[in-house]
């Protein structure tokens, strides 16, 4: 079966230089070599037929030297001959660790990630992405001693032709690198993430797109629409990345427009302007498009009746705004007009796209009387004033009848250049009599309304994104926050506390009364006060020079009135609290019941908006916030009873808490807002190794805090905290070394944050 | 200072009338009923004066009102000389002597005490009490107190107090409908009406954006000066940029909208 008939003896001397020994290479090797020799240099074929072998040699069965022989004349076309000693280097470098296993995807995937790649330059980046990719991720677990091959990278070089469609090099690195830091000791979830499989994956993904995301252009849309056309509408994105087969249209309904969640410049057309366009063209259908019925009409007549419709709206479109004329034909395809050959093909469709070329650009090329008189037709109904969709329905059926071909019924449609992705499907035409059979139909919401689930006992959670460190990047939507009261105790307990406390609450009220309110306001014309009031004063004297009686009262002084202050409380609720203090009975919990008692007492004695939170953590699937004291609430029975009940476990995740609180703090109508975070250990939780990593993520939430007005002030009761809480808070924290002393030392050091 | 004829309004102000304003303001002004003139920026409140006050022939006194504004900067002063003090009238004052139309411009950007000077001229009284001189002023038969005011800016430190609107009879204007709107910008700048239209537009697409990020839309005297721009020989796109966009706005995505909306309109 190796043996063919005859043989060119040139044909024998590559194969003895190929010097393989698989029959399945044998059987494939003429019709490879034909085609390296047609796209390689002479030195090429011998470079390429050297290192074919040596990949058969490799040890990794036929499928590596089979793949190699098949794509390598493709992608030396693309990226030309150089790039060999490199996909060698790369191959050899993973034959030498585990990966041996990657090499076959690797080449297999060669050839469209070459076609992506345009430049050497590029795949050495695509090399060295991968490479890293390798070395990061092989490795021992501990205890076995063996080294274990990557498990991401098999599954990154299949997925990569799909990457690179979507992203840039700068993009796949980031998205890699991504995958490494967050999946590096963890193999089943490294699988799933370089195989797009996980959420976090895609929506990685998704971020790292390129051209102008919908989510960045939103605002700018909405402004679009608002101030171009007067209208208001939800905007809806639908994902372009993982519809491979059907690409999903634009479409606009009772709930909204539906648009592209991005869109890449296209004909030198910007993507915010491919939106633009997107959304004139449904607004312009809003505007001037009515609805037929569509039962009358057979499925061509139904296309030709949109093609026309659709032109007839961008007419008047572009009556309002002739600039749109430029942007809609750079986006509109250009079909050549003998493209399509109507014996084999049915050529209805590229007819219309050919004639929607015509309606929409005066200076088109095209020569067919038909297309010609047509287009002369539409322009004369159009001249008369906006038509209606009903007429220019009645011209599309005669355009369908005159140009009728009996190839048209052809399975074979001729799609080239008949796509114009601006436009949307025209689902809002068509008023249909008898419910059709088509899927949509099935899920109308109508009907569906009666199945509503019922409605959910707890909140739902809220995400917050966290700060990673390494890639100074947030992970998107990286926390679930879950929200409740606090469980309720008795309390008669808190009141106990406040008693033992009695002489200290009364030295503290003293203090409290003479905390002044802090806004300062100028009041004018007095007769004594701590300054002079020159305009005042030398009015004075023009009347004393006049002869007239002088005002008296030149002087003016500062009052300060309302304190307008919102405090928020953010409780460390960890497992930590509950340990006994040194030299003492009490567990650190019950001193900092004490502590907030005494605390909250006194910030109702001064009126000011107080709330207080707990929060622990178990993973970042788990956080809990406890809601103890609302704004608005009194220090009544029913807060000092949630504060009673007040038990500690867990883990401290910062900050997700801080971010939480800060959400209703910034809702505080206040001048000035001040978050106290009383915590007994460094942010840590359990599903977290890298220490530093909370740390950083809660020393960026106090940057956005601060951003947001809000004054962050942490009390820590960590005799070791200096080593991490200054790199959280800067210099506004205060490390409590006594904590029997708590209980008297935050109230102070409220008053003199707020003095 | 006092003389009638340097604040004579001497050549005509070109008006163009949107409804029967006109018409009204003269009945005001023959029962001498003080006047006050609402409106967005721009839209033509001090032009109507003036043109009125052209028509009317009488002298216009106006005084652009600030928030370090006195009563004394309106009534007047003492001034101190060498040999002693004088008093010097202020515009209000001036403006009551002689039989002119005072124009308060932009009246509540002036403090609230201010304005309060202005009640014993308003109504039935019509006099004007200068209590350092010790006089009291007879308003000039002629004299007429119009005010204007901008109820966009309105916020709770920026209104009228009732007892001071209640003083005035109003006028509300608004900007032009579009049609208007051209022939004004033809006229003002003597350009082309189916530029001027396009203009227009343009303006129209921003007054849509009133309120979701913009707080005043393009103002007629702003179309104006786009209008002269284009008309003394810059390039449209530009001038729109330059006279319209630029100065309404910092905010990136409305100038990015308005900037697409030029080039939509002037293809």
């Amino acid at each position: 079966m190796t043996e063919t008939a005859y043989e060119h003896p040139l044909m024998k001397a590559y194969w003895k230089q190929l010097n393989s020994g698989f029959p399945q290479v044998r059987e494939v090797f003429e019709d490879c070599m034909v085609e390296a020799l047609a796209v390689l240099s002479r030195d090429g074929v011998s470079a390429y037929l050297d290192a074919a072998g040596s990949i058969g040699r490799l040890g990794r069965g036929v499928e590596p030297i089979l793949v190699f022989l098949e794509e390598w004349p493709s992608v030396a076309q693309t990226l030309g001959e150089e790039a060999l000693p490199l996909v060698m280097q790369a191959i050899q470098a993973m034959q030498k660790s585990p990966n041996g296993k990657a090499i076959a995807p690797f080449l297999q995937t060669m050839a469209p990630v070459a076609r992506r790649q345009h430049s050497l330059e590029q795949l050495r980046h695509y090399l060295d992405i991968a490479l890293d990719l390798m070395g990061r991720t092989t490795g021992s677990i501990h205890g076995h001693h063996t080294t274990f091959p990557s498990p991401g990278l098999p599954e990154f070089f299949q997925q990569a032709p799909f990457l690179f469609d979507q992203l840039s090099m700068e993009g796949v690195r980031n998205w890699v690198e991504y995958g490494i830091r967050n999946y590096r000791t963890h193999p089943e979830r490294q699988k799933e993430y370089f195989s797009l499989q996980s959420a976090d994956s895609r929506a990685v993904l998704q971020r790292e797109r390129h051209g102008v995301l919908f989510a960045d252009a939103e605002r700018k849309l909405d402004i679009y629409l608002r101030g171009l056309w007067q209208e208001s509408e939800q905007l809806v994105p639908y994902s372009t990345a993982f519809d491979e087969l059907r690409k999903p249209i634009p479409y606009y309904d009772r709930l909204g427009m539906r648009v592209p969640d991005v869109f890449d410049s296209h004909n030198d057309v910007t993507g915010i302007d491919r939106y633009r366009a997107v959304l004139a063209h449904m607004v312009a259908h809003r505007r001037w498009s009515g609805q037929i019925i569509a039962d009358n009409y057979s499925p061509f007549q139904r296309m030709a009746v949109e093609f026309f419709e659709d032109c007839r709206v961008e007419t008047l479109a572009m009556r309002e705004y002739p600039g749109l004329r430029h942007i809609f034909l750079a986006l509109h395809p250009f079909p050549k007009e003998d493209d399509c050959d109507p014996e084999t093909t049915s050529c209805l469709r590229f007819r219309l796209a050919i004639l929607s070329r015509a309606l929409l650009d005066p200076e088109h090329p095209y020569r067919n009387k038909d297309i010609v008189e047509f287009a002369r037709r539409f322009h004369d109904i159009m001249a008369q004033g906006e038509s209606s969709t009903r007429d220019i329905a009645d011209l599309a059926l005669s355009f369908v009848a005159r140009t009728r071909r009996q190839s048209d019924q052809l399975a074979k449609v001729h799609f080239d250049d008949t796509v114009i992705d601006y436009r949307d499907d025209n689902r809002h035409l068509w008023q249909y009599i008898e419910d059709s059979d088509d899927e949509e139909f099935f899920d109308d919401p109508d009907k569906q309304s009666s199945k509503k689930p019922a409605e959910a006992q707890s909140l739902p959670p809220r995400h917050y994104p966290e700060w990673d460190y390494n890639s100074q990047t947030y992970r998107p939507d990286w926390v679930s926050l879950y929200e409740a009261l606090h469980p309720k105790g008795n309390a008669a307990d808190i009141d106990r506390l406040l008693q033992k406390h009695a002489a200290l609450a009364k030295r503290l009220k003293r203090m409290f009364d003479l905390l002044k309110p802090q806004d300062k306001v100028r009041i004018r014309y007095q007769e004594e006060g701590s300054e002079l009031d020159l305009d005042v004063a030398i009015r004075s004297l023009i009347d004393f020079m006049g002869g007239a009686n002088p005002d008296p009262r030149i002087n003016m002084s500062h009052r300060t009135s309302g304190r307008n202050i919102a405090v928020s409380l953010v409780l460390d609720l960890s497992a930590s609290l509950n340990e006994k203090v040194a030299g003492s009975e009490q567990t650190i919990l019950e001193l900092s019941q004490e502590a907030v008692s005494l605390l909250a007492w006194s910030i109702e004695h001064l009126g000011d908006p107080f709330a207080i939170g707990g929060f622990h953590s178990n993973t970042r699937h788990d956080v809990r916030f406890m809601h103890i004291k609302g704004y608005r609430e009194h220090w009544s029975d029913e807060v000092k009873a949630r504060l009673a009940a007040m038990q500690a476990g867990w883990s401290t995740r910062m900050g997700a808490a801080m971010r939480h609180a800060a959400h209703y703090l910034s809702a505080q109508k206040a001048d000035k807002k001040l978050m106290l975070i009383l915590t007994d250990g460094e942010p840590a939780d359990v599903d977290v190794h890298d220490e530093r990593l909370l740390i950083e993520d809660a020393r960026r939430a106090v940057k956005e805090l601060d951003q947001k007005g809000i004054f962050t002030f942490c009390i820590n009761l960590d005799p070791k905290a200096d080593e991490y809480v200054s790199d959280i808070f800067g210099h506004r924290y205060m490390v409590v070394d006594n904590i029997q002393r708590l209980p008297e030392k935050l109230p102070q050091l409220f008053m003199a944050l707020t003095k | 200072m006092s003389d009638k004829e340097q604040f004579k309004v001497r050549k005509e102000p070109f008006y163009q009338q949107q409804g029967n304003e006109v018409a009204l303001y003269e009945a005001a002004y023959r029962n001498r009923l003080p006047v006050m003139v609402k409106g967005p920026t721009g839209c033509g409140k001090s032009r109507f004066i003036e043109y009125m006050a052209w028509k009317l022939g009488k002298p216009l006194i106006t005084v652009a009102c600030n928030e370090d504004m006195t009563a004394s900067d309106l009534v007047g002063r003492y001034l101190l000389e060498a040999g002693g003090t004088r008093w010097l009238d202020g515009p209000l004052t001036t403006a009551a002597r002689i039989g002119a139309i005072c124009y308060l411009d932009e009246v509540v950007e002036a403090r609230q005490d201010t304005t309060v000077v202005i009640h014993p001229l308003t109504d039935h009284r019509r006099t004007l009490p200068l209590d350092k001189k010790g006089e009291l002023i007879e308003a000039h038969p002629d004299f007429q107190l119009v005010i204007s005011y901008n109820p966009g800016y309105q916020s709770l430190m920026k209104d009228l107090k009732q007892s001071t609107k209640q003083r005035f009879t109003a006028f509300e204007f608004d900007y032009p409908d579009a049609g208007l709107e051209t022939i004004i910008l033809a006229k003002e700048s003597g350009l082309n009406a189916e530029v001027a239209a396009k203009l227009v537009k343009i303006g129209q697409v921003a007054r849509n954006l009133k309120g979701h990020g913009l707080d005043e839309g393009i103002s007629t005297r702003l179309l104006v000066y786009a209008a002269t721009l284009i008309q003394d020989g810059v390039e449209p796109r530009d001038a729109c940029r330059m006279a319209l966009v630029r100065p309404i706005t910092d905010d990136a995505d409305i100038r990015e909208t308005l900037d697409h909306a030029i080039d939509a309109t002037f293809a």
